[in-house]
Formats: C-alpha cells, structure tokens, sequence
C-alpha cells in the first residue's frame, strides 16, 4: 500500500542533520581561512612579539627558495611511482584473482593484508629488514646470487619509499579492481574462451576495459592520500640525505614544527591544498554522477 | 594445467605479498644477534625475551591505553553524530540533500598537512598539545564524512516503507532509529565502526605532530624505534606484532565493505 504523500508523518530534518552539517563547516572554514590569512602574515613562534601583515611575501620566498623545484618535483614522483607500480600490478593480479580457484578468500585476504599495517611499522620493517645494506634480507639475497649489494637507502632513498608505499597501496587499488571485475559478465568471458581468446587477450580487450572507471577511482583516491605521505618519509630518511626525499608535507612540517615559521608553512600549505583540490575536483565529478538521491 | 598454473601463481603472489610480515614476525622471536644474522636464519630457536622486554617497558601500557581510547572513543562519537545525519539523508531525502552529501565528501579533500599550523596552534592556545582529547577531535572530524558517506550507503539498502511504517504507527524518530532501522542495518554500523577503528589505529600524521608523549598512541611508539640507537630488529618487530595484530583482525573482519567506503559508493 502507497500511503499519501499528504498523510505521511513529516520530520523535523533540521535538528538531525546540524550537528554533522555544523562540526563539518566549522572543521572546513576556520583553519582554512586560518591558514590563508597566516600565510598572508609576518609571524614565528620563535619571535612573536615581530607580527605584522607581509602581502604576498611568504609566497614570493617560498617561490624563490631553491629548493622549492625538488620538493615539488619528490612529491609528484612519489605520487606518480607509486600510481604506476600499484595500478599495474594491482590490474594484473585482480585478473588473475578473479577466478574462482581453491583457497581464493585466504588468498585474496593474504592480498589485503599490508593496508591494514599502520605505516611506522610497515617503512621500519622494510628499511630495516629488508632493505638494510648489511644485514637486510635483500642484500642476502643478492649476495647469493652473486649480485651487488643495493644501499637502498644511502642510494635510492626516494625509489626504496616508493616501493613502501606502493607495497602498502596495492591492497587498495586490488581490491578495487577485484570487486570491479566480479560485476563483469562471466558468460562474455566464457564466450572469448570459446571463440579461442587466450587469457591475454581476455585481459587486455574485456577485463582492463571494463576497469576504466575503477581505475580513475583510485588514481583520483590514491592521489588524494599520497599527496600527503608522510609517516613513511618521517620514520625512514627525514626528508634526507640532504632533500632527496622532502615532499610538501615534510617541507611543511620543517617550516612549521622545526622552525617554527608559521607564516612559510601556511603559505606551502595553501599550495598543498590547491595541488589536493585540482584532484578533489575531478573526483567529487566523477562520484557524483553515479550518486542518485 | 593452465588453471592449475594460475592457481598456483596467485598463490605465490599472494605469499610473497606477506612475506614481509611473516618474516616480521619471525624475528620477533629471534634473539637481536639471530635478528641480524647473515645469512637469514629461517630455523633458530625461539625466545619470547622480545615480548617480555616490551610488556616490561613503563611505556608500553600508556602507549596501548591511548591507541585504544583514542580509536575507540573518536569512533563511537563520529558514528553518533553519524547516524542522525545519514538516517535523514537516505530516507528524507530533500532537494538538497545531493549537494550536502558531495560538500560533505569535498571536505574530506581538504589535506592534513594544509591546516597543521592553524590545527597546531588551535590545540596550543587552548592547551590540547598532547591530550587525548585533541586527537579524539580532530579524528572525529575528519572521518565525519566517510561514516556519513557509508551509513547513507547502508541504510538507503534499507526498504523505505518499514521506516514509515513505523513511524505512521506513531513512534517517534528517536523510537524509530532506535528500535526499527538500528536492528536492520548493525552490520552496516558494525563495519562502519572497524573501518573508523582501524582508520584511527593507523593514522600516523596527527600524532607526529599532535602528540609527545603523554597522548601518544603505538602509531608514535614504533617511530620512536627510528631512532639509530634504538634499532633492536628483534624488539622492533615484536612491538610492531603488538600493534598490528588486533587491527588485522578488524581489517579481515571488514575488508569486504572496505571498498564501499573508501570509494564513497563509487566502485560497487
């Protein structure tokens, strides 16, 4: 039975709603504007009492500091890597896990596992266990292969954190791509099989594909969140040697909680948000048009 | 034998895969020196020294304590506040209901790192550095969004008519939430609250920056192992088994509708 518009009971939304609507627009506004106008000011905690307005000034140091270019340059490459590696992996192995075979929901869990491991441990166990010139496992294992031992971190500080973080973000760009290929059509695949297409061919012409949109998904997701990676860096190299590994989070963190200039921190944090807020962009879009209400 | 082969591949990978906390794990029951040794030991005797060395550290308490105050506590008041706000939009939904939900997944873009001095400096001036507290806030608002996101998600699977019903009947909204949807959609809440739980265990920025040591969770206890000094391998590994083995539970117990609510119903 239809009940009436007219004779359904009606509620107050207003009161149910304002709590989350209100915290929200507070947690958005206040240190947003709070960082556009430090950004605008003369200020360290060192020397509070010299305060003053300063224009653009913090932006103009920030654009001359020679290191600004590096800085710039290690945070899009971890963010590019890292899309790189746990998007091409990620489309392969979600295939390959897209079959049933004996054991797949132990094996697919096996899978996941690392996104759940908080970040100190999972770049301390890699940068140590694994990845240590001397003693770590990798260095064994190419002592007994007879190849030269790789100082991952002395040499290839920025490519040892990639891998890090490409390990704990594979889960993630994984189990997206499974769950999109399982709403894919069994019988088209059934039908490529019969009418002769290997498993490559499969792969290339059906299942990546269909993943088109999934894929966008976690470029759009991941690029959020590796845009702001920083435990990995803070545990590992310390945004060193020299700044071979200063993305803009550790950069800002340095200007802020080192030396404790709030006016050049605020003024590298509006960049950071307008790098966050161009991909934001494209995200809430694509979101959107899948959202009916 | 092809299946068998790719079978037999997706295994391998999916070992290889854990390797790393397999072996993690192994070490925390190595002596330091067997932690080190070269050639790997894969067979060593093991000790349970590692473990008893962390349980013993003052420390490792207050560490534990805070992670699950922290995580526990941000948890239940995000999903209260939560619950009202989905509850309205999945089934009163108005003409602005579509433009909140996505302003409310836009603030979730906003990046830690762009508001640390303003947050920094709030939790100074009102004497929140190294409090609970601070975090407990600043978790709860920036996970809002998600939890509202994936309790819409989950209530709007929810039919209509038995929230009407209810409510035609004469029960109030309070009776309705309670007592109708809540029974249906706990599983829906359930996983809500692991994903928050274990979104909280992990999170690492804040408490760089938030917290010294009073507040600081096990987030800050395994940082402090990177310290030169401090690199006991075996030690690190047990303390780092410590942390990680109750949120790999929730994380297992929840990784289906992980999906759902980190693609904010984007992949399905």
């Amino acid at each position: 039975m239809v009940t009436p518009a007219a004779k359904r009971p009606g509620i107050a939304t207003v009161p149910l709603l304002a709590p989350a609507v209100l915290l929200l627009l507070v947690w958005m506004i206040v240190p947003l504007a709070m960082t556009l106008w430090f950004s605008l000011e003369r200020y360290n905690l060192l020397n509070p009492a010299v305060r003053g307005f300063a224009g653009l000034n913090n932006y103009r140091f920030l654009l001359r500091d020679p290191t600004l270019p590096s800085v710039l340059f290690t945070t899009v490459m971890l963010v590019l890597a890292v899309l790189v590696l746990t998007i091409g992996f990620g489309t392969v192995f979600a295939a390959l896990f897209a079959r049933e075979f004996r054991g797949r929901n132990v094996a697919r869990l096996l899978m996941v596992t690392p996104f759940f491991v908080m970040p100190t441990v999972s770049a301390l166990i890699w940068k140590n266990l694994f990845m240590h010139p001397v003693n770590g496992f990798f260095a064994a294992i190419a002592r007994g292969l007879g190849l030269p031992v790789i100082d991952w971190f002395g040499t290839l500080p920025l490519t040892s954190i990639v891998l890090i973080v490409a390990w704990e973000w594979l889960p993630f760009a994984f189990l997206i791509f499974l769950t999109a290929l399982q709403s894919l059509d069994e019988e088209q695949i059934e039908a490529a099989r019969l009418d002769g297409a290997g498993a490559l061919a499969i792969f290339f012409f059906i299942q990546l594909p269909h993943l088109g949109r999934a894929i966008s998904v976690v470029v759009m997701m991941e690029t959020i969140f590796l845009l702001a990676i920083f435990a990995e860096i803070y545990v590992t190299t310390a945004g060193g040697p020299g700044i071979a590994t200063t993305n803009l989070p550790f950069l800002i963190y340095q200007r802020a909680l080192l030396a404790f200039n709030v006016g050049g921190a605020s003024a590298a944090g509006v960049i950071a948000i307008v790098l966050a807020n161009v991909m934001a962009a494209f995200l809430v879009r694509t979101i959107a048009r899948r959202l009916d209400v | 034998m092809k299946a068998r082969l790719a079978t037999l591949l997706a295994w391998l990978i999916a070992l290889l895969n854990v390797f790393p906390l397999v072996w993690m794990g192994l070490a925390s029951f190595k002596t330091e020196v067997d932690a080190v040794h070269t050639p790997p030991l894969f067979v060593f005797t093991p000790t349970l020294e590692n473990y008893r060395a962390i349980f013993a550290l003052q420390d490792y308490t207050s560490y534990a304590l805070n992670s699950i105050v922290i995580s526990l506590g941000a948890t239940l008041i995000t999903v209260l506040i939560a619950i009202p706000a989905a509850f309205t939009m999945a089934f009163y939904p108005g003409p602005r209901t579509r433009s909140l939900l996505l302003w409310m997944l836009s603030t979730k873009m906003l990046p830690a790192v762009g508001v640390l001095v303003p947050i920094y400096l709030l939790c100074r001036d009102a004497g929140l550095l190294d409090t609970r507290t601070a975090l407990i806030i600043v978790y709860v608002l920036s996970n809002l969004p998600i939890a509202v996101w994936m309790l819409f998600t989950f209530f709007r699977e929810t039919p209509r008519d038995i929230i009407e019903a209810s409510r035609i009947d004469g029960a109030g909204v309070g009776e309705t939430i309670l007592l109708v949807l809540l029974p249906l959609v706990l599983p829906g809440i359930a996983s809500t609250a692991l994903l928050l739980i274990i979104l909280c265990w992990n999170e690492a920025f804040w408490i760089l920056n938030l917290t010294a040591h009073n507040a600081a969770p096990l987030t800050a206890f395994i940082a402090s192992f990177s310290a030169p000094q401090g690199l006991f391998w075996a030690r690190l590994s047990a303390a780092s088994v410590l942390a990680i083995v109750p949120i790999l539970v929730f994380g297992w117990v929840s990784q289906r509708q992980l999906v759902r609510g980190l693609t904010f119903g984007a992949v399905k």
